[in-house]
């Protein structure tokens, strides 16, 4: 996903002079050829995050539409108080790319993971998260970023492509419509991945509604899931995200706000590092039970 | 002999010291010390700033003195000046975002202007713009690590376009700045880094005025600076040097004292 991500930046970027790339000292192997293209709108701001949100806002109120690219946690943690008052309360055209994200950065332990990012940044006053779960969406996602002269944060983790019967929508993607649906799954992330996995062969995989969500924070719940809510009445989501500040707890939310009749309802998250042991990014997903196979296991609990 | 002598200003420096101090009388606030301490630089450089440079106020807690000055060049109306430190103000105790475009930027937590002004320096060379970009810090501030990433980022890409003044009083939050960390706003240590660095009296107009000319007019790619020694509360003897001046608001008879001492040395 991250070759398709830099080449969809170099293409957005060949098409305006108003781009600026800061990177965090990251991009070795990725970044080469944008820095090429750029010149010196490509900057590296080392290691120093905070200078380069600040720098950033400072630069987007001159006119320039500024990236900012690290690690997820890099760009998240260290730098929130930029991000808040220098990006956030100034409306400033920085978008913050934050690779990896959840357990993206596996065996590398916990300092490379970001499993409260959403959480910790779409609170914040004119914040867009966006949170793609496969390619097809990301570039959406990037599309809309760039449209809009507002702060955003861009969770890139490794998405597949799209399974074919998911369709894009204005919230992400979703299966169509489906009257014989007993089950609304909601899902956020490239963990989505492992929701179609445990999909594809599944016996009740025509009586589940399928949402991915890819914009956070989620401010009313699409047309689309609360007909499926109303109909199926029961509800999974799944994210690589703590439950705080997540989707599940949003869609909880909205659910009991709008009176949703909901009669079973289960929330799948990343539940941090319970065993205090480390491993591999689908290792993350399955001590959080957010594997295929639990996933599946979950799903059968419904029927 | 100065270009622009000493007495030019006086009465300048006396009448916004006094709109300083009748601010904080009515709102009954604290932070005055460091308001005085840093109206004269401000003067130095928005009263004699060109359309095309941009400021950034970044020790937020002298925003009385920044409002004043600002009230002075016209971009604040009188009756908005009023409402300071009240409710459904635009003037709270420390600037907010978006409100009026000489304040480019809220700030309040320390550290965040020199980052900022450095942004804008390099985002005016990608475009090959002119002006100067301002920003005034304190020097307790240059505590935090940020000056450090943010300096280093602007000797590196060259930006002769930044002028940081330092409001240097040797007081912060808490004791004496040599008492806490040393003195991080020390000339040496700035220079080190890359810095062209000139040391002024930062209550005259005059000197400081020259030093902004002289810095400015040398394209030599490195960024600037202008420490500025101050007294923290300077020009009313029972606030002068005192760091609880800091914190504390006037009484009746102190603010009385205050406006006359004022009135009388700058001859108002």
């Amino acid at each position: 996903m991250r070759k398709h991500f830099s080449a969809h930046i170099e293409q957005i970027i060949e098409e305006s002079d108003d781009i600026v790339f800061v990177t965090g000292d990251l991009g070795y192997n990725a970044l080469e050829n944008l820095g090429l293209k750029l010149g010196d709108r490509f900057i590296n701001a080392g290691v120093a995050e905070q200078n380069m949100v600040g720098i950033a806002a400072g630069m987007a109120s001159q006119g320039y539409r500024v990236i900012c690219y690290s690690i997820a946690p890099f760009i998240v943690y260290r730098c929130l108080e930029q991000i808040r008052n220098d990006v956030c309360f100034h409306n400033m055209p920085v978008y913050l790319i934050g690779n990896g994200g959840g357990y993206g950065y596996g065996i590398m332990g916990s300092s490379h993971h970001a499993i409260e990012d959403i959480g910790t940044l779409s609170g914040l006053p004119n914040m867009r998260c966006f949170v793609p779960a496969f390619i097809e969406d990301m570039k959406a996602c990037l599309d809309e970023m760039f449209a809009q002269r507002a702060p955003a944060y861009f969770r890139l983790g490794l998405g597949k492509n799209m399974p074919d019967y998911l369709a894009l929508q204005n919230f992400g993607a979703a299966t169509s419509a489906n009257a014989a649906a007993q089950l609304t799954i909601i899902a956020q992330s490239p963990v989505a991945n492992n929701v179609v996995a445990a999909l594809k062969e599944h016996t009740y995989k025509n009586k589940v509604e399928l949402f991915i969500v890819n914009k956070m924070p989620l401010k009313g719940l699409p047309d689309g899931i609360t007909a499926s809510i109303t109909r199926t009445q029961k509800v999974l989501t799944v994210e690589e995200h703590i439950s705080i500040g997540g989707l599940g707890s949003a869609v909880s939310l909205l659910v009991n706000e709008n009176s949703l009749p909901v009669n079973k309802f289960i929330s799948l998250h990343a539940e941090g590092y319970p065993t205090g042991l480390y491993g591999s990014q689908s290792y993350h997903q399955q001590i959080s039970g957010l594997d295929e196979e639990n996933i599946s296991r979950i799903i059968n609990s419904y029927f | 002999m100065s270009d622009y002598p000493d007495m030019e200003h006086k009465k300048l420096q006396g009448k916004l010291r006094i709109k300083i101090l009748e601010l904080h009388h009515k709102a009954n606030s604290g932070h005055i010390g460091c308001s005085l301490s840093c109206i004269d630089i401000m003067i130095s450089i928005l009263k004699f700033k060109e359309t095309e440079d941009t400021f950034i106020l970044s020790k937020g807690h002298a925003a009385t003195a920044l409002y004043t000055i600002l009230n002075e060049t016209g971009e604040i109306p009188d009756e908005v000046m009023n409402t300071f430190y009240k409710n459904d103000t635009t003037l709270p105790a420390h600037p907010a975002p978006l409100k009026y475009k000489a304040i480019p930027f809220a700030t309040g937590s320390l550290g965040h202007g020199l980052p900022l002004a450095v942004g804008i320096a390099k985002a005016k060379k990608l475009k090959s713009a002119t002006g100067i970009s301002y920003v005034l810090m304190s020097d307790g501030e240059t505590n935090e690590g940020t000056s450090w990433e943010g300096g280093h980022f602007a000797v590196a890409n060259k930006l002769d376009n930044l002028l940081v003044f330092i409001d240097k009083n040797r007081l912060q939050g808490f004791g004496n700045t040599a008492d806490i960390l040393g003195d991080t706003a020390s000339a040496k240590v700035w220079e080190a880094i890359g810095f062209d660095v000139i040391e002024v009296d930062g209550h005259s107009i005059s000197a400081m005025l020259e030093a902004k000319k002289n810095m400015i007019e040398n394209k030599n790619g490195k960024p600037k600076m202008i420490i500025a020694n101050t007294v923290k509360g300077k020009g009313i003897a029972y606030m002068e040097n005192k760091m609880e001046w800091h914190y504390l608001p006037m009484n009746e008879v102190q603010y009385k004292e205050a406006v006359n001492k004022i009135e009388i040395d700058y001859d108002v």
